[in-house]
């Protein structure tokens, strides 16, 4: 069972939809107790940063997801569900769940509109599975004002340029994050959820 | 880079679309996600639902229109027409929306925008201004689908609506609104130069310098085209493939 982390308020019936289209059962985790039977998580993209984690803290997920992260459980973070597993975010000035190392901030001095929103290009780094299948400088849907700038270089696997060059693929383990959102790329998109739900790339 | 967004946008009443994609099977054409659908494979960047229903039990069938489309259409949606609260926002982004548009709610309790924005982000709310010209390099804000004048100027609510936290401009204007020859240029590159949030150009189009121009000259990040794609005058592969042809960063 794919668990798809319900929190916030926005769209996360499309993360659902998306998963349900490739055919594979999900559910809603709400509570602590709801994280069990997870053989997957996604931590979807929405809202933001501050409420997002004081959500995750309040129902005990944080640590819960840790946990399952750390028992190699493959994850998924999604936009804000990426930018929430590191250390700090200048979004209202809040610490992340600290499973990367590094921060989140915001677009600055670009000479381009923010919110960072609409189709944009996946400068692939190094290659993976989860890119099976998904044709060269693939384009993705992007919507946010805020990009993570992680420690570690060589979880670094793909990026995006919008002013600058921001890291937007992210694979370490069992973990993917990814800036844009593959529940609103198309064919990528559902190209790219199929890939992570399938083990071959943690190999 | 990020590519300029081509928009179809389809009216929906009571539930259907109408003045929709002009299929050759009449059954399905007032089918929303047969539309969206159509769309979708054409290569839309995304697809807005204006809901022109005029009753309230009309409204309600949205948030199906919405669901129905969202678990088979993998691209974003954003739906305006009638939002008047927190609540209509919420329900239509928990059931597949990306973003909401509004209008004359946001003029009449600007306090929408802000609560909006901080509830769902400002990626989710899309303000949508209707301009009417009212002498040389100035608009007025109308609301109420065009018919009430506001005494608002365009430049000033834009920069108005940037502050209090929405994430992208709807722009139409009146007077180009069906006419099919060309967009407010002026008006829309005004607006783009006096905030920091991207633009969608609407009103207008009738043909592919057109969409270039406003693109190029009014610095629009995206456009809103509607019976031109409904009539299939034009189709979104070749207005893809012209805006490429010019040197303009599309998703092909």
């Amino acid at each position: 069972m794919v668990g798809i982390v319900k929190y916030g308020a926005g769209n996360i019936f499309s993360v659902m939809a998306s998963v349900k289209k490739i055919k594979k059962d999900c559910y809603f985790i709400e509570n602590e107790d709801d994280i069990e039977k997870a053989e997957y998580i996604i931590l979807p993209g929405v809202g933001n940063f501050s409420e997002g984690i004081e959500f995750l803290n309040k129902r005990r997920l944080n640590e819960k997801i840790k946990e399952k992260i750390k028992n190699g459980v493959p994850f998924l973070g999604i936009c804000l569900g990426l930018q929430m597993l590191f250390e700090y975010s200048e979004e209202g000035n809040k610490e992340g769940m600290k499973i990367l190392k590094g921060k989140v901030v915001r677009f600055k001095n670009i000479n381009l509109k923010i919110p960072h929103m609409g189709w944009n290009s996946l400068k692939i780094l190094k290659n993976n599975y989860l890119l099976e299948e998904i044709p060269e400088n693939p384009y993705f849907y992007f919507a946010h004002s805020y990009y993570v700038l992680p420690e570690e270089n060589d979880i670094i696997y793909g990026k995006t340029e919008y002013g600058i060059n921001f890291s937007s693929l992210i694979i370490k383990e069992n973990i993917v994050g990814v800036q844009f959102h593959p529940e609103k790329s198309g064919e990528n998109g559902l190209k790219f959820i199929r890939n992570f739900l399938e083990k071959k790339w943690l190999q | 880079m990020v590519a300029v967004r081509i928009i179809p946008c389809l009216d929906v009443k009571d539930g259907k679309v109408v003045k929709g994609v002009h299929f050759e099977n009449l059954k399905i054409a007032g089918d929303p996600v047969e539309n969206a659908s159509f769309y979708s494979k054409e290569g839309a960047d995304e697809i807005v639902f204006l809901d022109i229903s005029a009753t309230i039990e009309g409204r309600k069938t949205m948030v199906d229109v919405v669901r129905k489309v969202a678990e088979v259409i993998f691209i974003p949606l954003t739906v305006g027409g009638g939002i008047n609260s927190i609540e209509d926002i919420e329900k239509l982004l928990s059931n597949g929306a990306d973003k909401i548009s509004i209008n004359t709610s946001a003029v009449k309790n600007p306090r929408i925008i802000e609560e909006g924005a901080k509830k769902f982000g400002s990626q989710c709310i899309v303000v949508a201004i209707d301009a009417k010209k009212v002498g040389e390099g100035k608009w007025e804000v109308y609301i109420e689908s065009g018919k009430t004048p506001t005494g608002m100027d365009v430049i000033e609510w834009a920069k108005k609506i940037e502050s209090l936290g929405a994430g992208e401009i709807l722009l139409t204007s009146i007077d180009k609104d069906g006419t099919q020859d060309g967009y407010d240029i002026e008006l829309t590159r005004s607006v783009s130069e006096n905030v920091n949030i991207p633009v969608i150009a609407s009103g207008g189009a009738g043909k592919l310098q057109h969409l270039y121009d406003a693109i190029v000259f009014g610095k629009a990040n995206a456009v809103l085209i509607a019976s031109l794609l409904h009539f299939r005058i034009l189709t979104i592969p070749q207005i893809k493939s012209y805006l490429k042809e010019k040197g303009i960063e599309v998703r092909l």
